[in-house]
Order: C-alpha cells, then sequence, then structure tokens
C-alpha cells in the first residue's frame, strides 16, 4: 500500500518537476527569444547601419568583452559598483539607525534630508571632480551620494516603526543596548532595509555608468560613449547588452541574499496567506 | 509550606496619564501584598487599568505616587526578579528568532556559561512541552504554542515572580484551559510566584490562591478574596464544586457592583 501509494507519488512527482523545469525556463525565456528573433527579422530588413542583428552584436560582444577588455573595463567598474553599493549600505544603515533611534535627530534633520535627496546625483560629478579630481574615489562617492538615500530613509523608518510590544518586552527582560539593536532592531527594520537596498542597486548601477562617461579613460560606461562616438554601432550595442546583463544579475544575487535574510518575513506572508 | 514572606508591596499606587485633552486618573489608589510563592489574580471589569498596574510593577511604567517593592527595594526600573508574559505573544515573540533563540535572548546578559544557559532553555522548553520545536520559529506554531514559548522564555530567565496580564485572552477555550492547568503545574513545581491578571472571573476563580477584585477607574482594589478551593485543581471536578460556584459567583457580584460604582471609593477612610 504504501510501496503502492510512494512510486505513484514518485511518478507523478517527476513529471510535474519536469513540467515545471519547462515551464521555469519557457516563461522568462520565451519573450527575450521572441524578441530577438524580431530584432533579427528587422535589422534584415533595414538599411539602418544603427540597428546591426543580433548575431553580429554577439560578435562584437565577443571580441569586445571576452578578454584584456574585461580585465581593464569591466571589473574595474564592477569594483566601483560594489564598494559603492557597500559603501551605502554600511552608511545608510549606520546613520539610519542612530537617526531613527534619536527623535530629535530625526525632527532636525529629516526637512534637510529631502532636500539632499532631491538633488539629483548627476550633477554632483562635476563637484565631485572639483573637490577630489577624476580619481576612483570621486567615481565611488559619487555612486555613494546616489545610492545612499533609499537605504538611509528607509532604515530611519524600519528603525522608528519597531513594534512597542517588541520594544517592551525587550525593556522588561533588561536585554542590553546591543543585543536590542543586534536582535530587534535591525531584524524589525530589515524588511524596509532590504526594500532600500533593491532601490539603491539600480540607482548604483546608473551612476557607475555616468560617473564613467565624463573625464574617465577606462571602464563600462567610458567604453560605451567611446564606441558611440567612433560609430562603432555594434560594440555600443553589446556595451548596453553587458550592463543589462550585470544588472540583471545584480537582480538575482540580490533575491537571493534576501531571500535568505528575510525568511521569516516572507514566512509570515505565507502563513498568514494560507 | 513555603516561607510565608512578603516578596511583593504594592502601597498607594497611583497613576495619571497626562494628555492635552485632561489628565486620565488610571489608577485611583491600589494597595495590596503577595507572599512569596503565592499565585494571585487579579480580576476587574475591562478598562479598570489591568495592564497600567502591570506595567507599573514590572518598572515599565512610572507611578504617578505610591511605592511598589520588591523583596524590599523599590522598583525604578524593569528588575531581573520578574519577568511578564504579555498578552499578545504575536508581537512578543520575535518572528525572525528560533523558539529556542526567542527563549535564549533574555539570558544572554546574564553571565552564564554556554552550557549553564542551554540547560535552562532545554529545560524551560521541556517544562512547557515544547521540547520538539526549539528550531521551529514562532509563526509555524499555533497560538496556544506560541503562548508557551512566551511562558518558556519567562521561566528560563528564572524570576522570583511571574507577571501574566491577559496571557491566555486571545486563544480558543481548549487550548486556553491546558494552558491553565500548565500555569498551575509550573507553579506547584518551581519555587514561583505567579501574579496573573485577567478578565475572566472563572479562570481567576479556578487558578488563584487569592483573587484581587479590582474596580472601575480610577482602580483601587474592591475585594481581596482568599480562594479556600483545594490545592489540586482540575478543569472537571474543580469546576463542578459548589463552593468554585459561589466563589464565581461572589467575584461576578463584586464585579457587577464595581460597574454600577456602589462601592465607595477608600479614599474617604483615612
Amino acid at each position: 500500500m504504501t510501496a503502492c501509494t510512494g512510486r505513484i507519488a514518485a511518478t507523478a512527482r517527476s513529471r510535474t518537476v519536469g513540467s515545471r523545469i519547462a515551464a521555469s525556463l519557457l516563461y522568462p525565456l520565451g519573450l527575450p527569444t521572441l524578441l530577438l528573433v524580431l530584432w533579427g527579422l528587422v535589422a534584415t530588413r533595414t538599411t539602418s547601419k544603427f540597428f546591426p542583428d543580433p548575431l553580429t552584436i554577439a560578435e562584437a560582444f565577443r571580441e569586445t568583452w571576452v578578454g584584456p577588455a574585461f580585465v581593464e573595463d569591466v571589473l574595474p567598474s564592477l569594483a566601483r559598483l560594489g564598494l559603492g553599493v557597500a559603501g551605502s549600505i554600511v552608511l545608510g544603515v549606520a546613520a539610519g539607525t542612530v537617526i531613527g533611534l534619536t527623535h530629535w535627530l530625526r525632527e532636525l534633520l529629516e526637512p534637510l534630508l529631502e532636500f539632499l535627496r532631491a538633488i539629483p546625483p548627476p550633477v554632483l560629478i562635476p563637484v565631485a571632480m572639483l573637490l577630489l579630481g577624476i580619481t576612483d574615489t570621486m567615481k565611488v562617492v559619487v555612486i555613494i551620494s546616489g545610492a545612499v538615500w533609499p537605504i538611509l530613509l528607509n532604515t530611519i523608518e524600519g528603525v522608528r516603526g519597531t513594534d512597542s510590544v517588541m520594544k517592551e518586552t525587550a525593556e522588561s527582560f533588561r536585554v542590553s543596548w546591543w543585543e536590542r539593536l543586534w536582535f530587534l532592531v535591525l531584524p524589525a527594520a530589515s524588511p524596509r532595509i532590504m526594500a532600500g537596498v533593491r532601490q539603491a542597486l539600480s540607482v548604483a548601477l546608473i551612476l557607475m555608468v555616468i560617473s564613467e562617461m565624463f573625464a574617465s579613460s577606462a571602464g563600462l560606461g567610458y567604453r560605451i560613449a567611446y564606441f558611440q562616438r567612433n560609430y562603432l554601432i555594434a560594440e555600443m550595442w553589446s556595451g548596453i547588452l553587458l550592463l543589462g546583463l550585470v544588472g540583471v544579475f545584480l537582480a538575482v544575487a540580490f533575491g537571493l541574499v534576501e531571500r535568505r535574510v528575510l525568511r521569516w518575513y516572507h514566512g509570515i506572508r505565507e502563513v498568514n496567506r494560507a | 509550606m513555603p516561607d510565608r514572606r512578603t516578596l511583593l508591596r504594592v502601597e498607594h499606587l497611583r497613576k495619571v496619564y497626562e494628555a492635552t485633552t485632561g489628565d486620565v486618573e488610571a489608577i485611583g489608589d491600589i494597595s495590596f501584598t503577595m507572599d512569596a510563592g503565592e499565585l494571585v489574580c487579579i480580576v476587574g471589569p475591562s478598562g479598570c487599568g489591568k495592564t497600567t498596574l502591570l506595567k507599573c510593577l514590572a518598572g515599565l511604567l512610572r507611578p504617578t505616587s505610591g511605592v511598589v517593592e520588591m523583596d524590599g527595594s523599590p522598583v525604578t526600573g524593569p528588575s531581573p526578579a520578574m519577568a511578564v508574559v504579555f498578552q499578545e505573544y504575536g508581537r512578543s515573540l520575535y518572528p525572525w528568532l528560533t523558539v529556542r533563540g526567542n527563549v535564549e535572548l533574555p539570558l544572554r546578559h546574564k553571565k552564564l556559561t554556554r552550557a549553564a544557559r542551554n540547560k535552562l532553555v532545554v529545560d524551560a522548553l521541556e517544562a512547557v512541552g515544547l521540547a520538539h520545536a526549539a528550531r521551529s520559529h514562532p509563526w509555524q506554531l499555533s497560538g496556544g504554542m506560541q503562548q508557551r514559548v512566551a511562558i518558556a522564555r519567562a521561566i528560563a530567565y528564572q524570576p522570583d515572580v511571574l507577571i501574566m496580564d491577559e496571557p491566555f485572552a486571545a486563544v480558543d477555550a481548549q487550548t486556553r484551559a491546558d494552558l491553565e492547568d500548565l500555569v498551575r503545574e509550573l507553579h506547584a513545581s518551581r519555587t514561583i510566584s505567579i501574579l496573573f491578571v485577567t478578565h475572566d472571573i472563572d479562570e481567576s476563580v479556578y487558578l488563584g490562591q487569592r483573587v484581587l477584585v479590582l474596580s472601575t477607574s480610577p482602580t483601587w482594589v474592591q475585594e481581596d478574596l482568599a480562594i479556600d478551593l483545594p490545592p489540586e485543581r482540575d478543569q472537571i471536578t474543580t469546576r463542578a464544586l459548589p463552593r468554585f460556584t459561589e466563589l464565581r459567583t461572589h467575584v461576578y457580584d463584586q464585579i457587577q457592583r464595581a460597574k454600577r460604582g456602589q462601592v465607595a471609593a477608600p479614599r474617604s477612610v483615612p
């Protein structure tokens, strides 16, 4: 009896696993494939130089980015992006926690923060260039100056919104300040913090590219601008493709981290939905 | 018989909430004492300031005037000799920690060896019948089990007094009966005093050795009633005793009178 149902369950499972893999590939890859085919069809019909067909772009991609350019342009860009994102998280969470926990500081700073956040970060590039020169530090600072805001403001909100009963519980058990920070305040704010980080990633990617388009001699942004100015159209498109891939990679990596950090949060939502 | 020293002494406790729309006197004048090892229930009409009283006792709120003394020394803040079980277990347990992590958290600042801490956690979870759920998260458990976790956290803290604020108000009747028996069992098996606040009259009579009946707000102790039921109690036979019915009728009457405001406040008495 048990063996029989076990076998049925096993075949049913293998079938569902198979179809699930097929479905999980078909859905995300179906539309991009269709668009690529359309692009290829349009590219062969048009006489415009600016829309090379996908195969040409793929060839340009391989020639341009696989090899020394990866080390010279892509890796430094990604390193600055990584530093910028890490700096934004550290700065945003640290400052956000302090501001979120201190009532008078919050009242004092909130209007100023709203103002600073409203400044489009690219306009800071000339200022940063004057103050810091055309250096890696300048580029990282520019990335942080834009990416820190969603993290900072979300952390402030998250920290401020810590549940009152949870706070009273910690107080009644005389949980120490550091333990309260680590086991209560930061985890309670973590859904908001992660939402902030998600926004910060896309801002950081944009600023990484823009910071390299001004007075730079290496990097992804510089390369794309260079190709465009020199009518290397397929190469230019291949750079844009690479940026898109970097963005997708960031989103996937973030998704993995988020699922791990916020496992409890998604778990509760699942339980509540059931 | 355990020693009958006074553990908790409350004298002329008064709490006024100041508000721009006018002050609200939540607690008028509460005085009572509690001996070590006692299980005292506090029952009163809804909105009578039970939670305010508990917060004052636990050192979470400062009374406007009056004294709360624990073992002879005044309570000015949360005391290591007290542990609170809150009504809202869903907001009192931390969902990002496992059951084990929740029970362990208050012990982290106590200077214990890892082994000693571990023993307290395991022991407390066993006492509430949740040894198997140590690695689950609170939200994976039923309401009754979550409140068991909160109780385990409180007893692992090894307080002299366990303060329970309507802990079973949000669980279903059957679970509630089990949890009531758990409280009585913990009280009997551990040298722990319990102050149990409830709005449920039957529950207060079934659980308590003494029942304090509170008046409506501004609150004072309307009656201090000894529950002379046998110490061995169970849900069926105890609740069927004629004496149980008498006591609960008495408490019920007292609360009805309190609601109608028929009892004079003691403040006129010097």
